[in-house]
């Protein structure tokens, strides 16, 4: 009986933590994707095996996959930072465009080295996203103005603004592109010719920047006084207050580390993939797809890490099912559907709690009919 | 399946009977066969430690929580409750340690909400709904007024308005959960006459409680629980205050405070002239005055909402007030931060537990450093010490007691009320600041807790620091104070030595009389 108990609360435990919760939300998420692809008529089977098969088939599908990834690594740290410290950074869109505009005007007019100007690409987009983040948090913080709200009128002010500076004459491609000139070549991050080759074209350091800075972001979190802060802000504003913590300074703090990580996303972006911003017609979405990589890496660093290559991945893949005559939003209602049944996790644990506990009963109550007998 | 059981064993008599209530969280057991039966017509108090499983239960009898074994039986029938609406239907009523009231309604109209008297079944008749709360009211002897906003009256008769709303939803079984926490003493006189009048007319009281005074004076039976486990069921009238201690905690307490006379050295706190106003701009402090001397224990006494709360979220930095002067040591602190004023020696027992006191989500380890997490004894060049985190608060966590022992990396919010106030107790005792601030600092405690509590504070004050006592227990005011100051609407009324301090010049000074 007690080896009965234990082996039940283990496999308790085990499914209803976070890590299995996302994996199960995941499988449903395939499942249910798949029930709307019989009702429209694929085959769902092929369909998942198109997207398979575009990702693991040939080894340049696997780089195109990390190329896609990378920019989310940023935004994604960027959301789970924000989330854990308590502020709802939905702004990183907006941070992440004039990252990346800063990069860019950094790359078209210093000439200089690589190893100058790359870091001064990087610096601009920090400070660029940070700013844009910090303006809001003073908003807030200073008036009281909901952040959210704030944050996603930021998001079309950046919009726009990029849009303008594309459009400056001294800026604009000199041919006939809807797009700025291109960076210099020393401000590109791509590796070196030969293992481009090998992998993709646009095969690029940003991954193992990006590497470096899950480490630090967890490091922070984890192991500083810095992310107790504000991990202690996030959790409870007032016992934080109590216990002697500037409230208002770690809220500014956070939206300013927070902007700063989706703004060197913009930069990896510019430097790493096309090397010039093009006119904008529609937000490109990375700050929300940064929401999606945080929750489904449970705003752990490392969570952020793999939840970005997976759907990295999947958002390259989806985007040649056109090829196989599947409609590449397949993926979009995929991920939809993930964020959906994560954002429900803890009813499934709620089910599965409730689920042993009858199973346990019922065989309780069959051990006491035998006793009884 | 059908239920084979014979019912022969089940006395009709019984309002209430649990039978071997086991309930389970996970691996860690609340309540362990517990047996508890309540005669209609009587007073049934439920006596046991911080996180013995007194809620648990009640929670499972008012349908809040299902046991994982065991049965319930109401008038003799068994009843399985999925939810709080099954139970309400079986006659069950609970009444709240914290007040579930709507503040800007009226009294009757908080007491019909959910039930509501109408005329043509869509017109509130607020005029037979005013007659009925009235009678009901009379007829136990509760003095309402019909037509107060809640915002407006006190916390008496704010209990008492939730008593008429279970009352009004036909319940012959009331269950009240620390009713006496937040009632002055005058106010627990009164509620003790009105149980005893429900209880006369035959309904079933169920009481949770620590007092063992009130137990004394109002139950008829007296079941106790230690650890999860069933211990007992006493007559009350057979049992003394000693006894009921000693099966509660499972060793004997002693109920005085020792202390020795007080030795007052130089002022550590002077705070002179305080005026301060709330968010609405009504004055809440009132030039008051006051001050704390080394080794000395200094009570303030006072009903809630004279201004106690402000004037120490003030002193430790949490609320700006208007003017006045206060000296730390010699030092100004007015308008500082909270950080500098903890910093220049004041370290306080917040009266909010759960929001100020704690951050739930973190570990106990982490709660334990809250402010001291930037020391040299806790980290290095920014970057936290875990190791040293750790052993620090394991090593804190067997000196305060803290249960369970094995919590130092659960989260606080794993851990009873009672031990989550041990974990503050523990942080701010062991910060060893000259002033220590504590407000309500054994509310939700048990007697064996309260006892640690006492001795902590008595050892600080005679290893020579200041105390600020806040509290809205007579008795602990009195047994903890070297001296009393009474607060009345933002201003100290007047001030006594304990020696010269009783529970009725106490009770008429705190309530604006003349001592």
């Amino acid at each position: 009986m007690s080896d009965d108990k234990k082996l039940n609360i283990n496999f308790k435990s085990l499914i209803s933590s976070h890590f299995s919760l996302t994996i199960i939300s995941v499988l449903l998420s395939f499942i249910v994707g798949a029930l709307f692809l019989l009702v429209l008529g694929y085959n769902p089977l092929s369909v998942y095996s198109a997207l398979i098969n575009g990702i693991f088939s040939r080894p340049r599908y696997l780089a195109y996959s990390v190329v896609y990834a990378t920019p989310l690594i940023f935004v994604g740290l960027s959301v789970a930072f924000s989330f854990k410290t308590g502020v709802f950074n939905i702004g990183a869109e907006g941070q992440f465009v004039v990252g990346a505009m800063a990069a860019c005007l950094v790359g078209i007019f210093v000439k200089a080295p690589g190893v100058v100007v790359v870091p001064l690409c990087f610096i601009a987009s920090c400070i660029a996203g940070c700013i844009w983040g910090i303006i809001v948090g003073i908003l807030k913080t200073k008036w009281g103005i909901n952040e959210v709200l704030s944050m996603i009128m930021f998001n079309w002010i950046a919009f726009y603004l990029s849009n303008y500076i594309v459009t400056i004459p001294s800026v604009h491609s000199t041919g006939t592109a809807e797009a700025t000139k291109n960076v210099g070549d020393n401000a590109r991050i791509l590796f070196s010719e030969n293992i481009r080759r090998a992998l993709c074209p646009t095969s690029n350091y940003g991954i193992i920047i990006g590497i470096i800075l899950v480490i630090i972001v967890y490091v922070i979190i984890n192991k500083t006084t810095l992310g107790f802060e504000l991990k202690a802000v996030g959790s409870n504003r007032f016992a934080s207050q109590y216990a002697g913590i500037n409230v208002n300074k770690a809220v500014l703090l956070a939206i300013g580390i927070s902007g700063a990580l989706a703004g060197m996303g913009g930069a990896v972006h510019v430097l790493g993939m096309g090397g010039r911003i093009s006119l904008f017609s529609t937000q490109e979405g990375y700050g929300f797809d940064g929401i999606i990589v945080a929750l489904m890496g449970l705003c752990e660093p490392v969570g952020v890490f793999f939840a970005s290559l997976f759907y990295g991945a999947l958002k390259y893949s989806g985007s040649k099912l056109n090829l196989v005559n599947t409609p590449s939003e397949t993926v979009k209602f995929i991920t939809g559907t993930i964020v959906f049944f994560i954002a429900i996790s803890h009813y499934f644990k709620y089910l599965i709690n409730k689920g042993t506990n009858k199973v346990s009963k019922k065989r309780s109550k069959v051990l006491k009919n035998k006793e009884a007998v | 399946m059908t239920e084979h059981k014979t019912n022969s064993d089940i006395n009709a008599d019984f309002a209430v009977e649990m039978k071997n209530i086991t309930k389970m969280f996970g691996s860690f057991t609340a309540n362990e066969n517990i047996n508890l039966k309540v005669k209609r017509g009587e007073i049934h108090a439920v006596l046991g430690e911080n996180g013995a499983g007194k809620t648990t239960l009640m929670n499972i009898l008012y349908g809040l929580y299902q046991p994982t074994s065991g049965e319930i039986f109401i008038n003799g029938e068994k009843k399985e409750f999925s939810g709080p609406g099954d139970a309400i239907k079986c006659g069950i009523g609970m009444v709240h340690q914290h007040f579930m009231l709507a503040m800007p309604f009226t009294v009757t109209e908080n007491i019909i909400l959910g039930e509501e008297i109408t005329k043509h079944k869509i017109c509130l008749d607020m005029q037979s709904a005013r007659s009925a709360v009235q009678e009901r009211a009379e007829r136990y002897g509760m003095d309402i007024d019909p037509d107060a906003k809640i915002e407006d009256i006190s916390v008496g008769m704010q209990q008492r308005v939730e008593i008429l709303k279970v009352l009004f939803r036909g319940a012959d079984i009331l269950i009240f959960d620390e009713p006496t926490a937040s009632l002055t003493p005058q106010e627990i006189e009164e509620f003790m006459l009105i149980i005893k009048r429900l209880a006369s007319d035959g309904k079933a009281i169920i009481l949770i409680t620590h007092k063992l005074k009130e137990i004394l004076t109002a139950a008829d039976k007296c079941t106790i629980i230690r650890r999860g486990k069933y211990i007992d069921t006493v007559d009350v009238k057979n049992t003394s205050e000693s006894e009921l201690a000693s099966l509660m905690v499972g060793r004997s307490v002693s109920f005085c405070v020792e202390k020795k006379e007080s030795i007052p050295g130089d002022t550590v706190l002077e705070v002179k002239n305080l005026c301060a106003r709330d968010y609405r701009g009504v004055q809440i402090l009132n030039n008051l005055n006051l001050y704390v001397k080394r080794g000395e224990i200094l009570g303030i006494a006072g009903v809630d909402g004279n201004g106690q709360s402000e004037l120490v979220e003030i002193l430790t930095g949490l609320r700006k007030a208007d003017s006045g002067s206060i000296l730390v040591n010699g030092k100004e602190m007015f308008g500082s931060s909270a950080r500098s004023i903890f910093e220049s020696g004041v370290s306080s027992i917040p009266e909010d537990r759960q929001k100020h006191g704690l951050i739930l989500d973190f570990s106990v380890s982490s709660n334990l450093v809250l402010q001291n997490y930037r020391t040299p004894a806790f980290s290095k060049n920014g970057f936290l010490d875990h190791k040293k985190i750790l052993s620090y608060a394991e090593k804190t966590i067997k000196k305060y007691d803290i249960r369970p022992q094995d919590s130092a990396n659960s989260k606080a919010s794993s851990l009873s009320g009672g031990n989550q106030q041990k974990v503050i107790i523990a942080r701010e005792v062991d910060n060893d600041k000259d002033l220590l601030i504590a407000v309500n600092p054994t509310r939700g405690l048990d007697v064996g807790a309260i006892e640690y509590v006492h001795k902590y504070i008595v050892a600080q004050r005679d290893k020579g620091k200041a105390i600020l006592l806040v509290s809205f227990e007579l008795d602990e005011i009195i047994n903890l104070s070297d001296r009393i100051d009474v607060i009345y609407s933002g201003r100290i009324r007047g001030e006594l030595l304990s020696k010269d301090a009783d529970e009725k010049t106490l009770g008429l000074m705190m309530a604006g009389g003349n001592a």
